[in-house]
């Protein structure tokens, strides 16, 4: 019993992680219909600037240092992510294909950078020692991290959500996501809204990138690349452009991985998790949401 | 006749290099027909090769896979892993990898074309995952995992062993480059070929001519897979064994990027792209350690020791500013003026 409670919320805490990457990927497939695949770069950027800002903090208490380095890896990714719609995704407007490549490169490029400047090691990054600690929570000794982790992806569903739901500009997102011509039509200006989403999945990526360091405890150029393709699973298994749909599968490939990796065999839960794709399709070709075309 | 000709005279002197003791600066370190040069002349070949099998996919009938490294890794492993671990005989692995070539995009051609667009990339590429992780998971041994798996030299035929024989490699892999540019020019202009292209352009159109497109894409699929298994095939006896980097998604990605410098859908423009991205890849890795470039302030150097940023800038640049990519900046001309 207390070796499934660890794995559930350990379950749970991997698909948070899954789901802050893929809600931006979903919102951005969702809105614009280009698949990001620099979103992984965004996330790498996110943690690495949260490292580099501690790295310059030497002498710093610990909390303090570990936060503003989350602060400002968060703020690193965002800007990184907006600069990206603004400078190369834009002027493709409406070239489909152009976008995923432009992205493509980028991605690429991005890690290729990283790995020139900072090498290929993996490095540590120092974070509070109360993450590492345990509490005991239904007589098992779960990582507070995993807490931390899980408690964050909620926030930022329900803030999502109520961004969505109760402003002008979440207004204008979703009425984009349902016909872009039309809101265009109304005299719009749907780019604004397009900068808006590729800032927002940058963001929630990057806030990725620094729960990943807490997580891993430590960073490498190839983080966001190994994180990315389980995002996208998550997406096509949620249904893309659906919000809600992306939340469960997160939790659902979270899950599936953990119980697999333990109860059938290690290394079996990535496998499981590909098969669980393959099935999702056969049944739902338009995943669990069903809401894209 | 004369539409041959063109391929034919660059055949023949493309096989005939290994005959000139030519000195060519800048673009090789050493003499045309040294070891060193015919090696990486011969895995450009391979990859121009594999770069035009993957056009038949992307270029000619529209379908995005992320998942093209999985079947060329097929080649690749089982090649390695039979005459290694299995003790088979060469015969043996390549006619196993070559059954394997088939039957593995049959069996998730069919599951994976359920989908169309997107979709089906990531189906693609989480399968080419499961095949990655299959890799590196080194199960009962097989694979070698990150360290990878070195081929039995005793069991590969004589003619391909050895620094003397690097020529005989250097044909076999124009032989493979040969064979891909001809099936995929036979195949594109046969029957199926202008369905798929037809699919291309708007599968609407031809579900509504009566066509049903999934069988057609179905035989691309297979048939640019099986391209890839041979290539792979030619790759490890090349390189002399298995490591994960072919299985992994970013190899399928820089397919992709070779494919667009090249210019999709073209009849060179792939095979183009691929020698050239090869090419750079090794050229761009030996000039970050002369003297030009070590003499260059860091912020400038740094990014250049590493050639995937110059040629992930470079493919973003040829999207921007050449749309269609190498193959089509004539055509490109005569259509302007």
């Amino acid at each position: 019993m207390t070796t499934f409670v660890l794995l559930t919320v350990t379950g749970l805490g991997l698909g948070a992680l899954y789901f802050l990457i893929a809600s931006g990927l979903s919102l951005i497939y969702g809105l614009m219909g280009v698949l990001n695949f620099a979103h992984g770069a965004f996330l790498t950027v996110g943690a690495y600037g949260m490292w580099f800002t501690e790295s310059k903090l030497g002498g710093v208490p610990i909390w303090p240092r570990f936060l503003i380095g989350a602060v400002a890896g968060i703020a690193v990714g965002t800007l990184f992510a907006a600069l990206v719609e603004i400078v190369l995704i834009r002027p493709l407007y409406r070239r489909h294909i152009e976008q995923v490549l432009v992205t493509v490169g980028l991605g690429l490029a991005t890690t290729a950078l990283i790995v020139a400047i900072w090498g290929n090691d993996a490095r540590p990054v120092p974070s509070p020692a109360w993450l590492g600690e345990t509490t005991t929570f239904l007589g098992a000794h779960i990582p507070n991290d995993r807490f931390l982790l899980i408690v964050a992806a909620i926030l930022v569903l329900a803030g999502l959500e109520t961004f969505l739901q109760r402003t002008r500009y979440g207004l204008i997102i979703r009425a984009g996501v349902e016909n872009r011509a039309m809101v265009t039509a109304l005299g719009i200006d749907v780019r604004k809204a397009f900068t808006l989403v590729f800032a927002i999945g940058g963001a929630a990526a990057a806030l990725a990138g620094v729960l990943g360091n807490v997580y891993f405890t430590t960073v490498d150029p190839n983080v966001g690349t190994s994180l990315l393709i389980f995002a996208f699973i998550v997406v096509v298994i949620g249904g893309l452009g659906s919000l809600r749909g992306t939340a469960i599968a997160a939790v659902v490939v979270g899950l599936v991985q953990q119980y697999a990796n333990y109860y059938a065999s290690s290394g079996l839960g990535d496998l499981s998790v590909v098969l669980l794709l393959a099935l999702v399709l056969l049944a739902r070709p338009r995943g669990l949401s069903g809401s894209f075309a | 006749m004369r539409r041959a000709a063109v391929p034919v005279g660059v055949l023949i002197v493309l096989a005939l290099v290994p005959k000139f003791t030519v000195d060519v600066p800048w673009v090789f370190n050493d003499s045309l027909n040294a070891p060193g040069t015919l090696q990486l002349l011969a895995l450009c070949l391979v990859f121009g090769g594999l770069a035009m099998s993957y056009d038949l996919l992307f270029g000619y009938t529209g379908l995005m896979s992320f998942g093209h490294a999985l079947y060329f890794a097929v080649g690749v492993y089982l090649i390695a892993i039979s005459l290694t671990k299995w003790h088979w005989s060469f015969a043996e692995g390549v006619a196993f990898a070559a059954l394997v070539g088939i039957v593995l995009p049959l069996i998730l051609g069919v599951v994976s074309l359920r989908v169309t667009g997107i979709a089906f990339a990531m189906v693609t590429l989480a399968f080419a995952q499961a095949g990655s992780i299959l890799a590196y998971k080194n199960l009962y041994g097989w694979t070698g995992g990150e360290e990878g798996l070195g081929t039995d030299y005793t069991k590969l035929p004589a003619a391909f062993v050895g620094i003397l024989n690097t020529k005989n490699l250097y044909w076999l892999a124009l032989a493979y480059a040969a064979v891909v540019f001809v099936v995929v020019r036979w195949a594109v202009s046969s029957s199926p070929g202008h369905v798929w292209q037809a699919i291309r352009d708007n599968e609407l159109r031809v579900q509504v001519l009566g066509l049903r497109p999934y069988g057609y894409k179905l035989l691309s699929f297979v048939l640019a897979s099986f391209l890839a298994t041979l290539g792979g095939i030619v790759y490890v006896l090349l390189i002399g064994g298995a490591t994960t980097d072919v299985t992994t998604a970013t190899f399928t990605l820089t397919l992709l990027i070779m494919v667009v410098i090249g210019g999709s859908g073209t009849r060179w423009g792939a095979f183009l792209g691929g020698v050239l991205y090869t090419w750079a890849n090794q050229r761009l890795g030996d000039a970050s350690s002369s003297h030009i470039v070590s003499s260059l302030p860091s912020f400038l150097r740094t990014p250049l020791e590493q050639p995937t940023f110059v040629l992930g800038v470079l493919f973003i640049l040829v999207v921007f500013f050449l749309p269609g990519g190498l193959a089509r900046t004539g055509r490109l001309r005569k259509a302007l003026s």
